[in-house]
């Protein structure tokens, strides 16, 4: 199952994006029922670009919530446009998803 | 440390002597004779209650819980609804639903309207086995009759298919019914009895805090009113951090109230799940939900 | 074989020099460690004091201004999942960084904005306890900020 799901509507000459991403952002900080700390897993880089260039990275920590949200907009792309976004975890491990702007 | 309560037989007699005081005031319903069960005559002095101790709540706004009644936490709310984090479940939920099982069937062929838009008739009363069934229930028995291995109860796959259920039944109000069938009216009694009775080491019951303290705080939580509370489920907890259904709700409150949970879907549970639906009659559903 | 495998590490490489020219490698102060996403600034992230934070994300203080706006809300339903936006009323705004004091480490999330971008982000924290809030705006290579106080406690009904 795709881990991104975005949400890009235009409105004027200013898009506005919404990413929900299915991600553990476990912090390092909580014990499982064992007893036993659960390693700290959650993503560092999330980046999205439109039309071949980048048009906001965030960079997070354990202390961004579990299945992290992030709204933002930004000037330079028009409806029919595809945004794509891009994460990579502590781990390593990474996915890719896009939407097209409505 | 064992508070002291009142015996088992002493909160039968309160119930009794409540639903006697509501059967002496059937008169007043005299105009909706064929309506006047006393189900029916129960179900409205409840929703009453709450109409009247939350005065600026619409009617329809009772599904979402807290925050009908908490404005900063409803603000939060409206925030995460957005782009509400049930959003996966919902998209597994209804892969799920449409696949088919080993045998060829699938899910759609063992409810009406293939599943779609029923959620707020259940539970229902289920004359074969006399015995209250939920939707979960359902969907486990439609496996299990298709040679499927039954679902856990509580999470997972489970959450996710009455997610995407709940979804299409949005809007819907409850429309649960009680038979004209002595075992029914039982099942219902047995429902009200449980709502209402003291249990575990806090002593409380699901009134207690559902009730008497419903829009008031147990430490960080706004305490959700009883009318209405199923409508929101399955739910996204940020407690728990994913979905989880009534089973896992009510396990979860009798262990967080020092009572002994039941097994999932106990018949207890369910009878109570039958009042509680029937009690919130005309409250639209609001499922999937998010709370805290 | 050999063709397919030195067109897909070239593709590899290209993908990975873009992703550092998108993470703005080059314009941020403390470096990624070698098992970290390329451009992550470990060190920022990794400091428990709000003031070691900005010292390594940035190296310089933020003066209060009421040209940012913060909204938290006051008292949080749950710690772990606190929404939080911010939008700024200032010119060419490069990063808008977020921090929360009480928590083990006080950098909870740092944006880098290109050309194009809004002064403004949201997004949902954890926050362990009550605590401040602080939303740091880089404007024109100088920091504004705005504070905000946030309630946690522990939830009664399974918390």
């Amino acid at each position: 199952m795709p881990t991104i799901r975005m949400k890009a509507a235009a409105n004027g000459d200013v898009v506005e994006v919404q990413a929900l991403v299915q991600h553990p952002m476990d912090s390092g900080f909580v014990k499982d029922s064992a007893g036993n700390i659960i390693s700290a897993h959650h993503i560092e880089t999330l980046v999205f670009e439109c039309n071949g260039k980048p048009v906001f990275s965030a960079f997070w920590g354990p202390a961004v919530s579990k299945d992290p949200y992030l709204k933002f907009a930004f000037k330079g792309a028009a409806k029919g446009d595809s945004i794509s976004a891009t994460w990579i975890d502590n781990f390593g491990k990474t996915d890719t998803g896009t939407a097209k702007i409505a | 440390m064992m508070t002291s309560r009142p015996p088992k037989r002493m909160a039968i007699a309160i119930a009794a002597i409540a639903a006697l005081r509501l059967m002496g005031a059937a008169p007043l319903f005299a105009a909706d004779a064929a309506s006047a069960s006393r189900p029916d005559a129960e179900r409205k002095a409840f929703q009453s209650f709450f109409f009247a101790k939350f005065p600026k709540v619409e009617k329809d706004d009772f599904g979402n819980g807290p925050y009908a009644v908490n404005a900063g936490m409803r603000k939060q709310w409206e925030e995460i609804m957005q782009f509400p984090p049930y959003d996966f479940a919902l998209d597994e939920g209804q892969q799920a639903w449409e696949k088919p099982f080993a045998n060829g069937r699938k899910y759609a062929d063992c409810f009406e309207n293939g599943g779609l838009g029923i959620r707020q008739t259940y539970p229902r009363f289920d004359a074969k086995t006399g015995q209250v069934e939920t939707l979960d229930g359902a969907i486990n028995r439609c496996r299990v009759e298709n040679g499927e291995a039954p679902l856990a109860w509580e999470t997972g796959t489970m959450a996710s298919i009455i997610a995407y259920l709940a979804q299409t039944s949005r809007g819907k109000p409850f429309d649960i019914s009680i038979p004209d069938d002595p075992r029914a009216l039982a099942a219902y009694d047995r429902g009200k009895e449980f709502f209402y009775s003291r249990k575990g080491q806090l002593g409380f019951s699901c009134a207690s805090c559902h009730v008497v303290a419903s829009g008031e705080r147990l430490r960080g939580d706004i305490l959700a009113p009883a009318l209405g509370i199923l409508a929101s489920f399955p739910i996204y907890r940020s407690d728990w951090g994913s979905m989880g259904t009534v089973s896992r709700r009510f396990t979860s409150c009798s262990a967080q109230t020092r009572a002994v949970p039941l097994a999932d879907q106990d018949e207890s549970y369910r009878d109570l799940e039958y009042f509680l639906s029937y009690m919130s009659n005309g409250i639209p559903i609001t499922g999937p939900g998010t709370r805290p | 074989m050999r063709d397919e495998q030195a067109v897909s590490l070239e593709t590899t490489r290209r993908m990975t020099l873009r992703l550092l020219a998108a993470l703005g490698l080059y314009g941020i102060a403390s470096p990624a460690s070698a098992d970290d996403a390329p451009g992550w600034p470990s060190s920022a992230f990794k400091a428990n004091k709000q003031d070691d934070a900005l010292k390594s994300l940035y190296g310089k203080n933020f003066e209060l201004s009421d040209k940012v706006s913060l909204e938290t809300p006051e008292i949080a339903e749950n710690g772990a999942v606190v929404p939080v936006s911010v939008v700024a009323k200032l010119p060419n705004v490069t990063s808008i960084s977020i921090l929360v004091p009480e928590n083990p480490y006080a950098l909870a999330a740092y944006y880098k904005l290109p050309d194009g971008a809004l002064p403004q982000v949201a997004c949902r924290l954890k926050m362990a306890k009550t605590t401040k809030v602080i939303a740091v705006v880089e404007s024109d290579g100088k920091l504004f900020a705005a504070a905000n106080d946030v309630k946690v406690t522990l939830g009664g009904c399974g918390g």
